[in-house]
């Protein structure tokens, strides 16, 4: 089985995250990492969940990592597969595994980031095999 | 301070129906509340406090209070989905110890099934400006895709097969069978449940809780109050509560809630895993059961496949006797909401009422355990333990 196309919903942007489909619109994956700890979060936030610092800074992701977990969703008109991938960068996020064989997923996969057009609203990261 | 044997639960009520095309939500809540408090031997005009979350109608309490007449002077709405109730269980049993009310009504009531929702499989509308919802909503996730994930995690890294899954809902159906108000009745096997249709890698349709309408409510009450009442005596031991969630990003979706709700439980109560009797675990799916049994403790992490397995968790046949009404997977799950459904079934096997061919003998503590939201995103757990005096 391999994925057609299913319509992505756009993502309700607001001024906290517009950086982020800003640079999904030109193809880059950005993530927010924090000034004070120096970690990475996902999804991201003006406040960094992990110290609760505000110098939180956008930085660009290498856009590759490994599928995490994964779901085929086999009960609708367009069967997709939902799932989380861990980047590089350490940090885990939902998203779809796309242009692939549904059934030849696995958890432990390369993948790498595409991005897709949604519906009225800015592309959205999905992943792929690498 | 501590709630233990702070309060009783006095009343307890299921409300029997699975489809409601005749009645309102507002009367289902209602319907439910008359039971409960005619169960306890006590009136709506006894009632001081109130809880319900984000099933009720209107503005909660307030259009609740108005629909039934209550005059209240305590009021909680704490809302984490499905194990809202347990929660209010503990929140009422806390608002009891301090006086702030003497007479306390849960409610929860729903019509998903006579308002045709694709409950499980179509993604639910975001809540406005949920700070998640632009990151997940695009990609697709439903109730149950969000819950195989964990599933498929637990699998990979536990080596969890379908089978030992089904053998939950085997369990669930041996029970249901015995309850005239089940939606299912009928005995499966682990092959039935295996050979069912596929929904959402891993999860096949029968690893999947029931859709239904209906509602449930619970009267819980101060220690003078409960013992001038004809009822059996249900004390509430402890409680736990707690939410997980995505912690930034550092997402591990082999346990949940529990880990924390759970202990906090037990340690109120003064009781360990091997002290409980009964147990009603909330049951959204197969996936749902198996993780929360690891995360209290009654198997070790990776474990809970065998424990689950083999009939252990059928009554008068297993070792951990659970959710012998039949649960969210067999019998009822109102509202897409099945916390209530657990502790009510918890207290009717306290107080030695469940059905004769699932009554759990020397049944005198129990645990009730709900999860509500989603595995595979953020979740609110909450335990409670109970204990017939």
């Amino acid at each position: 089985m391999t994925t057609t196309e299913r319509k992505y919903p756009a993502p309700a942007v607001n001024p906290e995250i517009k950086p982020f489909f800003d640079a999904a619109a030109q193809g880059t994956l950005m993530l927010k990492k924090c000034g004070a700890c120096g970690q990475a979060h996902h999804y991201p936030r003006a406040i960094c969940p992990f110290c609760a610092s505000d110098r939180t800074e956008w930085i660009t992701a290498a856009g590759r990592g490994t599928i995490y977990s994964y779901s085929v969703m086999r009960r609708v008109p367009v069967p997709y597969a939902i799932g989380y991938v861990t980047l590089e960068e350490g940090v885990t996020m939902m998203t779809n595994i796309v242009d692939c064989d549904l059934d030849a997923i696995r958890i432990g996969q390369r993948v790498k980031v595409v991005f897709k057009p949604t519906d009225g609203g800015p592309p959205v990261p999905v992943f792929t095999p690498a | 301070m501590t709630i233990k044997g702070k309060a009783y639960i006095a009343g307890i009520f299921e409300h029997p129906t699975r489809k409601a095309d005749t009645q309102s939500l507002a009367q289902l809540h209602a319907e439910s509340a008359i039971g409960a408090l005619a169960d306890a031997g006590l009136t709506k005009d006894d009632v001081d406090g109130y809880f319900c979350a984000g099933d009720a109608p209107g503005l909660g309490p307030l259009s609740m209070a108005d629909y039934m007449g209550l005059k209240l002077r305590h009021m909680d709405t704490t809302e984490t989905g499905g194990s809202s109730y347990v929660i209010h269980v503990a929140h009422a049993a806390e608002a009891i110890a301090l006086g702030k009310c003497n007479v306390a009504l849960i409610t929860l009531a729903g019509r998903p099934r006579a308002e045709g929702m694709a409950t499980g499989t179509v993604p639910r509308a975001p809540v406005a400006a949920s700070p998640d919802a632009p990151f997940e909503y695009p990609f697709g996730p439903t109730v149950v895709n969000q819950y195989a994930m964990a599933a498929m995690r637990h699998m990979y890294q536990y080596g969890t097969t379908s089978a030992q899954l089904a053998w939950i809902k085997v369990a669930a159906s041996h029970h249901a069978q015995h309850n005239p108000h089940a939606l299912l009745r009928e005995v499966v096997t682990v092959e039935e449940v295996i050979s069912s249709p596929m929904i959402s890698d891993p999860l096949h349709r029968l690893d999947c809780c029931v859709i239904t309408d209906g509602g449930g409510a619970i009267v819980v009450v101060k220690p003078e109050i409960a013992k001038s009442l004809k009822r059996p005596l249900v004390k509430v031991l402890g409680a736990g509560e707690a939410p997980k969630h995505q912690m930034g990003g550092k997402i591990d979706l082999t346990y949940s809630g529990a880990v924390w709700s759970g202990p906090a439980a037990f340690a109120e109560a003064g009781v360990t895993p091997s002290d409980i009797k009964y147990v009603s675990i909330y049951d959204s799916f197969t996936i749902t059961v198996l993780i929360t049994l690891e995360d209290l403790g009654f198997a070790a992490k990776g474990q809970g496949g065998k424990l689950v397995a083999d009939g252990n968790l059928i009554s008068g046949v297993g070792k951990l006797p659970f959710n012998t009404d039949g649960g969210g997977l067999c019998n009822n799950h109102p509202a897409n909401r099945g916390g209530l459904t657990k502790v009510v079934e918890a207290v009717r096997q306290l107080r030695g009422e469940a059905h004769p061919k699932v009554q759990v003998r020397n049944c005198d503590v129990a645990l009730a355990h709900g999860t509500g939201g989603s595995l595979g995103t953020r979740h609110g757990s909450a335990t409670v333990i109970m204990g017939r005096e």
